[in-house]
């Protein structure tokens, strides 16, 4: 009876319904914290930039433009200088000054188990010539720091001094600059934002905005085919040919800056993959279009280097191997396995798009070149530290990256502590001309000629299959017409990147 | 009767230490959480700095006998993924749970005892063979099929109610409510039936077979010879009968229908405790999932207790094992 009431109440209140410049988003992963200092998780992040700005921004493509500094230049080997755009207010009315930016880099390295330090350890001395200039020196030089200081947000030193992480959670502190004010944040459930009338970037034209966060897959789809939701992100592909067919959705698709690929164990001293042959013929083993076509329903395009295709440094005079099996075969012949061999394929289940199914296809496919894979699929918490271990022979991998030499001294880089090499490099591939390179990258505040090196590392890397890469994965949004979303390489969504048609 | 309640408690704080040593082992084996949470710009001084902060370099045994000795004061440390209490995270997400379960309990005995009574006056009719074959799909179906059902029939096709999520809530003495807004009811209305089926089913049967039964005692029998109404007779007679077992069930299955809200919780995105289990076992988020298993035993321990109580104080025959 009570239920019968409710579905009859729920039906003439719907009659009523009225949405006003209101915007509803689907959220794919939850929020754990609003402390924009805390972790460097994706969603975090997302709503991060809703409510501040960083001294840089990246475009679209994930290419570095003026964000709260208007412009950035090496005074020396060993300063930058950034300007700060004038006039920009927080949300409490108070002007952005260099002051804010010094507290918010040294906020960084104060909040108990914070993650966003690694954006700022290098600074040694920072000083304001004047409350629009702030000068920060690293000890050595260091190239990346503006790329750095994207992930550090600027919170108001007024609002903030002295803030734990519930303070931001509760919205207390939640004082930024950024195009929308904080409105409320409910745990496993939703944030609520209203518009920043005077953002210095122009206002949005939503009033409020309402991030739902429903991380179940049809769930998210079966709200936004209700009206529940205007706009998704992290559309399954198997829904693509869905949504593309029903006449009130819209969809944008973007590719990812998440590359796919497979790490080849060498620490062992018998791994066959210390054999460059070895490597280059699982690589011509594997089918990278028809994994992208029918498993990942044409949201993958195929790869050829570590990073995806507008991201710095990728280098496009790389191509995707082609398909080969024949020559394959040749190559594990030559290498000594004319009857190949047998080894686990180790792969997640539950953290890349189908990244159980695209380990099953690949293991079919080395199959054909006489290589007998074992899938061995887990679950992601297990799956990491395992790989950190450098248990396995194997492995799948993705890696989000916005700049190519930072992907290979993570991933390829031969491991060294001390250089903070190799943090991710599972298999233990060691190269000197990939390590050499990188280290001149690092060290050359050009960008141009930085690009240069980067790529020069990035072709060293890919033509000795210091990793196998397979796909850059495409990420799909969905929205209710007339809505389009300019999509972004970095993933997220932005709301003030929502615009009615 | 105290000594017993004493022992019984007792017994429940060594089920604790066990328990939490347990999961403490068991989420130790699986990974190590800062592998998860890293951030992936860090290299390897980062990440052997982020361990140590969090006390997870240390060797299990110790790891564990800091955590015994804070959880003594009742701090079970801060969460990994939002670095706030742990216990103050799961209790503001307990009332999102409590309310749902409480809910799909009251549906289920408000529809499971009408229906089990037809059913069992009953079971030739066509409703009742209706009812009986009905519960036996609630029995079968599984929770997450049922709730994706859902969602596609009242959500999205009909569109009469919202697909997920809690929708506004009510604050009374702090606690925050959907029932008292038709907005949240609107939100509380397919989770709570989807969570219903399987006990809705379970107390059809329950009071559909007890229906059965006293429909062939004595007592019914005198109570028709007396004269009194078929309505008197069902309503006040069988149904007290009936109820006994019913009852007992229903206290049991409540602690079951908090643990089950998992599923549930997790396809409708309603943010309670269940779907904050899952999240942190996704991160290795170690001090909500011992905290969170300490509150279920808790809980658990609670319920059982209760309903032991209540057994002696209804049926003077059973026993509270203390003299055998």
């Amino acid at each position: 009876m009570k239920v019968f009431r409710a579905l009859l109440a729920g039906t003439l209140l719907c009659l009523s319904c009225a949405h006003g410049a209101e915007l509803r988003i689907g959220l794919a992963a939850d929020v754990t914290s609003m402390d924009p200092h805390f972790l460097n998780l994706a969603p975090n992040v997302n709503i991060g930039w809703h409510v501040f700005d960083a001294l840089t921004h990246v475009d679209e493509d994930a290419r570095l433009i003026p964000g709260l500094a208007v412009s950035w230049r090496a005074v020396d080997a060993t300063t930058w200088e950034f300007k700060l755009r004038r006039g920009v207010r927080f949300h409490d009315g108070m002007e952005l000054t260099a002051e804010d930016v010094a507290f918010s880099i040294e906020r960084t390295l104060q909040v108990p188990n914070g993650q966003f330090r690694v954006f700022t350890r290098r600074i040694v001395a920072k000083e304001s010539p004047d409350s629009y200039s702030l000068r920060l020196k690293t000890a050595a030089p260091y190239a990346m720091l503006p790329y750095d200081l994207n992930s550090v947000f600027i919170v108001s030193k007024r609002a903030a001094a002295g803030a734990r992480p519930e303070d931001f959670d509760s919205g207390k502190a939640m004082i930024g600059t950024g195009p929308f004010r904080f409105l409320r944040f409910s745990r496993g459930d939703r944030v609520e934002l209203a518009r920043n009338e005077k953002y210095w970037g122009g206002a949005s034209p939503w009033d409020q905005v309402a991030f739902r966060i429903v991380p179940t897959d049809p769930a998210r789809l079966a709200g936004l085919l209700s009206g529940d939701l205007d706009l998704i992100e992290q559309v399954p592909t198997a829904d693509l040919s869905r949504i593309r067919r029903d006449s009130r959705l819209e969809s944008a698709q973007k590719v990812s800056w998440r590359t796919i690929f497979f790490h080849l164990d060498q620490r062992r001293e018998r791994s066959p993959f210390r054999d460059l042959r070895v490597r280059r013929a699982l690589s011509k083993a594997i089918d990278r279009q028809a994994i992208a076509e029918r498993l990942m329903d044409g949201a993958a395009i195929p790869a050829s280097n570590l990073v995806s295709p507008p991201v710095f440094g990728y280098a496009p005079d790389l191509k995707p191997e082609a398909y080969d099996p024949e020559g394959a075969k040749r190559l594990l012949a030559e290498a000594g396995y004319p009857d190949g061999f047998a080894m686990t394929l180790s792969a997640p289940n539950n953290r890349y798009v189908n990244d159980e199914q695209i380990a099953q296809a690949a293991a079919q496919m080395l199959a054909r070149v006489g290589i007998r894979a074992r899938v061995e699929a887990l679950p992601i918490n297990v799956y990491l530290s395992k790989g950190a271990a450098g248990q396995f022979a194997f492995a799948m991998l993705g890696w989000g990256s916005f700049s190519g030499d930072l992907a290979l001294r993570a991933l390829v880089a031969t491991p060294d502590p001390s250089r903070g090499f190799g943090a991710f490099n599972w298999s233990g591939y060691s190269n000197p001309k990939v390590d050499a390179l990188l280290e001149q990258a690092f060290a050359t505040v050009g960008e141009q000629r930085r690009e240069e090196i980067a790529r020069e590392a990035m072709r060293a890397a890919m033509r000795d299959y210091a990793v196998i890469p397979l796909h850059h994965q495409v990420t799909t949004w969905a929205m209710r017409k007339p809505l389009a979303y300019a999509p972004r390489t970095d993933e997220f969504t932005f709301a003030h990147h929502v615009r009615a048609r | 009767m105290l000594t017993y309640i004493a022992r019984r408690l007792m017994q429940s704080l060594a089920v604790l230490a066990i328990m939490s040593l347990l999961v403490f082992a068991g989420v130790y084996t699986i990974g190590n959480p800062i592998d998860i949470l890293v951030n992936p710009q860090s290299d390897q001084s980062e990440i052997a700095r982020a361990t140590a902060a969090l006390g997870l370099d240390r060797p299990l045994a110790e790891q564990y006998f800091v955590f015994l000795a804070r959880a003594a004061t009742g701090d079970l440390g801060n969460s990994f993924a939002f670095n706030v209490p742990a216990m103050g995270l799961i209790l503001e997400r307990m009332p999102a749970t409590l309310e749902l379960a409480s809910a799909a309990m009251l549906i289920a005995l408000a529809l499971g005892i009408p229906l089990g009574l037809w059913a069992g006056i009953a079971p030739r009719s066509v409703a009742g063979r209706v009812i009986t074959a009905g519960s036996i799909l609630g029995f079968s179906l599984p929770t997450f099929w049922v709730g994706l059902m859902l969602i596609m029939v009242f959500s999205v096709w009909l569109g009469w109610l919202p697909t997920s999520g809690r929708g506004p809530t009510t604050s009374i003495a702090g606690i925050p409510v959907s029932f008292l807004s038709i907005e949240g009811l609107r939100h509380l209305v397919l989770p709570a039936a989807n969570l219903a089926l399987f006990n809705l089913s379970l107390i059809t049967r329950l009071a559909r077979s007890g229906a059965r039964e006293a429909m062939q005692q004595d007592y019914v029998r005198f109570a028709r010879a007396k004269g009194l109404s078929e309505g008197r007779v069902v309503g006040v007679h069988v149904l007290k009968n009936v109820l006994v077992p019913v009852v007992t069930v229903a206290g049991v299955e409540f602690g079951s229908v908090i643990a089950f809200a998992v599923v549930t919780e997790s396809i409708f995105a309603w943010p309670g405790m269940g779907k904050l289990l899952i999240d942190s076992i996704n991160v290795l988020d170690r001090p909500v999932i011992v905290g969170y298993l300490c509150i279920v035993v808790a809980l658990f321990v609670a319920i059982n207790l209760a309903v032991d109580l209540l057994a002696s104080w209804l049926d003077p025959r059973v026993r509270l094992g203390a003299e055998r």
